[in-house]
This record gives C-alpha cells, sequence and structure tokens, in this order.
C-alpha cells in the first residue's frame, strides 16, 4: 500500500515554520516513515510543474505556512487546495496574517520604498525595482507581484485545519501529524490545539492577582523581571489572558511574557480587542489623566495587540488606505 | 447610488442612566437626529471593544457609548472601566485611520435627556461632515484584486495549461512594483 503523500509549503513567512517541522527531531523519523513528503521547497528540490501534473486530491494533506501576499503565492493556495485533501494553516502567519500582517498599516509603495531605496543598508542609487516581466537575450522572466492586502490563508481558499504558533512548538505539530494520519479529526475548521486561555498552562498562574491594578506599563527590557511571579502583577504587558495554551508555557516560562502568537480561543472574535479590553479595565486610575499616563507604557497598541493577527482581526487593513 | 447617505450611529447606552436620559428625551418629547440606533446594555462597562469594531466593520459610521457619571455607576466601577477602554481604544482607532470623532463617549445621567438631543446632534453633524466610513464596501474593494487572480487562475486552469504565470503576467500591466 502505498505510503500517504504529505506537501509542505511557505509562502509569506520567514522560514520558522519549516524550522519547527525539524524540530521534531528523532520523531520525524517516525512521520518520514509513515508519509511521502512529495513537496517541501525549502528541504527538497521539486518543480512546480510536478505538482501541477499531479491528480487534483491527489496529496493528503499539505501544510501551508506563511501569509497570501503575492500573485505566486495566491496561485499556489490555489494550487495546493485542488491537490489536496486536506489543506492546513500551519503557524501563525498562514492562520492570522501573522508579523507580515503587520504591513496592512501601510500602503504599498511606502513598504517597496523603504525596502528598495531607504533601508540604512540599501545603496541603490538608480532606485531600481523588481520588475514583473524582464527580458534578457530573447528570454522572457517574470516575476510576482505584490498584493495591495496581506491576507490569511483562510481568506483566500478554503481551510480545513488550523495549527497556530509562531511558529507552532513540535508538540502541537506531532499531534496534528498523528490526528491527520490516524484520521482521528475533530469537525473541519477546527484549530488542533487546546482551547483555553494560556494562564491555564503558565506556571506563574499563581501569583496572578485578582486585582491587578496597573500604576503604569513597563516593556521587558526596562526592568529585571522576577522569574516566577506573574508579569501582569510586574505590570508587563502579557497576552497569555486573550491567548490560546498549547504551547507548553515556553515564553513566560523563559522569563518573557507572551505575544499572542496562538491567536484566541474559540470564544474570542478579536484578540486585540479582547486584550485591550482586559489590560484597561485593570488600570488603578480613575480619572483621564491618570489612564493616560499609565497607558504611556504602550506606545503601540496596534503592533502590541495585534502582533500576529492584524490581517485577521476585524479591522484588518488601515482603512484609509487604497486598495 | 439611488439613496441619499445619512450617517448611521450606533449606540451603546447603560441601562440605569443614558438609556433612561434617552427615554426622558422621548417623553419630554425632545427631538434628535433618528441616526441612532440605541442598543441597551447593563453597564457601559459591559461594552466590549468587539462590539464597536464590529458595528464600525459592519457599515456603522460612528459608535456612541453613553454610561453614568464618574461616582454613579449602578455597579461601581463599570464606567472607569468603559474609560479606561476607551482612552486607549481611541488611539489603536487613530493608527488603523478611523476618526476621532465616529467613537464618542458620553457621561449621561437618567435627569440630562437635554444631553442625550445634543450629544446625538452633535454627533451625527460631526458625521455628516466626515462622511461615509463605508467599511464593508472598502472590504469589498480590498478583496477584488484576489477575485482577479481567481478568474486567471481557473482559466488557466480550465484550458489545462501549465503556464500560469506566464498569462497571468501578461494580463497585468507590464511594470506594477513602481
Amino acid at each position: 500500500m502505498s505510503k500517504p503523500k504529505l506537501g509542505i509549503y511557505w509562502c509569506a513567512s520567514c522560514g520558522g515554520c519549516e524550522e519547527t517541522v525539524v524540530d521534531l527531531a528523532e520523531d520525524i523519523l517516525g512521520v518520514v516513515e509513515k508519509v511521502d513528503i512529495v513537496l517541501w521547497p525549502v528541504a527538497m528540490d521539486f518543480k512546480y510543474e510536478d505538482l501541477r501534473a499531479m491528480e487534483d486530491k491527489s496529496i493528503f494533506a499539505t501544510l501551508l505556512n506563511g501569509a497570501i501576499r503575492s500573485t505566486e503565492q495566491e496561485e499556489m493556495a490555489h494550487l495546493l487546495r485542488r491537490k489536496s485533501q486536506y489543506l492546513i494553516a500551519y503557524g501563525s502567519c498562514a492562520v492570522t496574517g501573522g508579523i507580515p500582517g503587520l504591513a496592512n498599516q501601510f500602503p504599498r509603495e511606502q513598504i517597496l520604498k523603504y525596502v528598495y531605496e531607504e533601508t540604512p543598508s540599501t545603496v541603490n542609487e538608480k532606485k531600481t525595482r523588481p520588475q514583473l516581466k524582464f527580458v534578457e537575450s530573447g528570454r522572457e522572466v517574470h516575476l510576482p507581484e505584490l498584493w495591495n492586502v496581506v491576507r490569511s490563508l483562510d481568506q483566500v481558499v478554503d481551510v480545513d485545519f488550523y495549527v497556530p504558533g509562531c511558529p507552532p512548538t513540535p508538540n502541537i505539530t506531532r499531534e496534528a501529524v498523528n490526528a491527520l494520519l490516524s484520521g482521528k479529526l475533530p469537525p473541519k475548521g477546527s484549530v488542533l490545539c487546546p482551547d483555553k486561555a494560556l494562564c491555564d498552562e503558565c506556571a506563574r498562574k499563581d501569583s496572578k492577582p485578582t486585582n491587578v491594578a496597573f500604576v503604569e506599563f513597563k516593556r521587558p527590557h526596562q526592568q529585571l523581571l522576577d522569574p516566577t511571579k506573574c508579569f501582569l502583577a510586574q505590570g508587563v504587558v502579557c497576552m497569555g489572558p486573550a491567548t490560546r495554551s498549547g504551547c507548553g508555557a515556553q515564553c513566560t516560562s523563559g522569563n518573557m511574557p507572551c505575544t499572542g502568537c496562538f491567536g484566541g480561543t474559540s470564544r474570542v472574535r478579536d484578540q486585540g480587542a479582547k486584550i485591550l479590553s482586559s489590560l484597561c479595565a485593570n488600570i488603578e486610575a480613575k480619572d483621564e489623566a491618570g489612564i493616560n499616563k499609565a497607558l504611556e507604557g504602550i506606545p503601540d497598541p496596534v503592533g502590541t495587540f495585534y502582533r500576529y493577527g492584524l490581517a485577521k482581526s476585524l479591522l484588518r487593513r488601515r482603512v484609509n488606505l487604497p486598495a | 447610488m439611488t439613496k441619499e447617505w445619512k450617517p448611521r450611529i450606533v449606540a451603546f447606552f447603560c441601562n440605569w442612566c443614558t438609556y433612561t436620559a434617552a427615554d426622558l428625551a422621548g417623553v419630554s418629547r425632545l427631538k434628535y437626529a433618528s441616526n441612532v440606533r440605541v442598543i441597551r446594555l447593563m453597564c457601559s462597562g459591559r461594552v466590549d471593544p468587539q462590539f464597536i469594531l464590529e458595528a464600525l466593520t459592519r457599515g456603522a459610521d460612528g459608535v456612541l457609548i453613553g454610561g453614568c457619571h464618574p461616582f454613579d455607576c449602578h455597579y461601581v466601577e463599570g464606567n472607569y472601566k468603559m474609560l479606561r477602554r476607551y482612552q486607549l481604544l481611541k488611539r489603536l482607532l487613530a493608527d488603523m485611520g478611523i476618526e476621532d470623532q465616529r467613537v464618542r463617549l458620553e457621561w449621561i445621567s437618567a435627569a440630562e435627556g437635554e444631553k442625550v438631543k445634543r450629544v446625538i446632534n452633535e454627533m451625527t453633524q460631526q458625521i455628516q461632515a466626515l462622511g461615509p466610513l463605508g467599511f464593508p464596501s472598502k472590504v469589498a474593494d480590498w478583496d477584488r484584486e484576489m477575485t482577479e487572480l481567481e478568474h486567471h487562475v481557473t482559466a488557466a486552469a480550465a484550458g489545462g495549461c501549465a503556464c500560469g504565470e506566464s498569462e497571468m503576467a501578461a494580463a497585468k500591466p507590464e511594470v506594477a512594483h513602481v
């Protein structure tokens, strides 16, 4: 009997998700034993033509990481959707837009100008920009076009399951692959992860005060952090209360607050609005001046509360940007 | 557009003060702009920021929140919670390109029917001057680039052509990244 075929593909992402697959360490041998990897551009040599030649639905499952923000990525998302029985949004970028989703705050022109002309290490006197089409000695070369909007995978194609995280941790990756292979799958559209807030599995849980009463917010680099006490009790923004668990509380164990990469639980529509609601309600001051003084410690609310989820949030994108 | 655009404002009023004040405005036969859709909640502290964002994204041009004056909250703390959320939400909305006047918090006691009228009329005027927020149509605009590509992909697939990209590029302007 032939083994089920597995595809792993990346779109707008950093490669960290691929790293997690490698981080399965010796467990990856168990996975490789049970499946045939038919597509994994970062690690093996495959051509898009081979993929196109495959029959529809012939790939058992594809783990797709990365947000969708270019024509090529979008075309690959459609193609992989057609060729795969299960399409899994793997990692924060595919699930909720991730870090690339923060680009939805800026117009495309500003991003391109900064990247190709203004970054401190860039020397580009002719202001050269990548072109969609280029002809040299009779041969035509094409490049993908960057979209105006960064999107999560399910804003582009139908997605069967979600595995969140930046990157997804090896434990939930292993469980997701096992669930797929054993056929013991939850309903379509499920997030393959526990549905409780991170605080539930955080070792600091017991030191979380019932009444937090923030006087100020400090960022992690501004003070020495107590390695055992709840971050909120130390006046540090921790996304834990509004974030799904499943990662084993790795950041808080490493003495860094949660930044929210697993997204909200199933009861939450907008993770950023929820943590804003929770943190602000617990400020001690009752007058505008006192409240604003405390809030000075959160200079960038969008970047802090929607670090991984802007593209999939209610607002999605800065509203006055060109389409 | 066949119909003239008029501002649509969603108002979250607390049961104990502002909603009662709106009632008072009614029985006092005060006239105020009919652009407001009032939703009664038990307390302004119940206004989840998600409600405000959802109202805006579903087509509201503005959101008005009414609660009890400081020291007057029926639940002691609810109005302070709303004020704290509002202070940061204002900054967040500004960062996302939504004008200041579109989301407004007012303390209106049960005796201030007159203030309900003034605030609603004022806000309606301000938003009339700003024009529509039109979030749903903006989302439709953003999604247009995607629908266009989808047609290309489907067409390429239907034609059994293995070179979807080059067809796609040919259909687009040659120089796009400028």
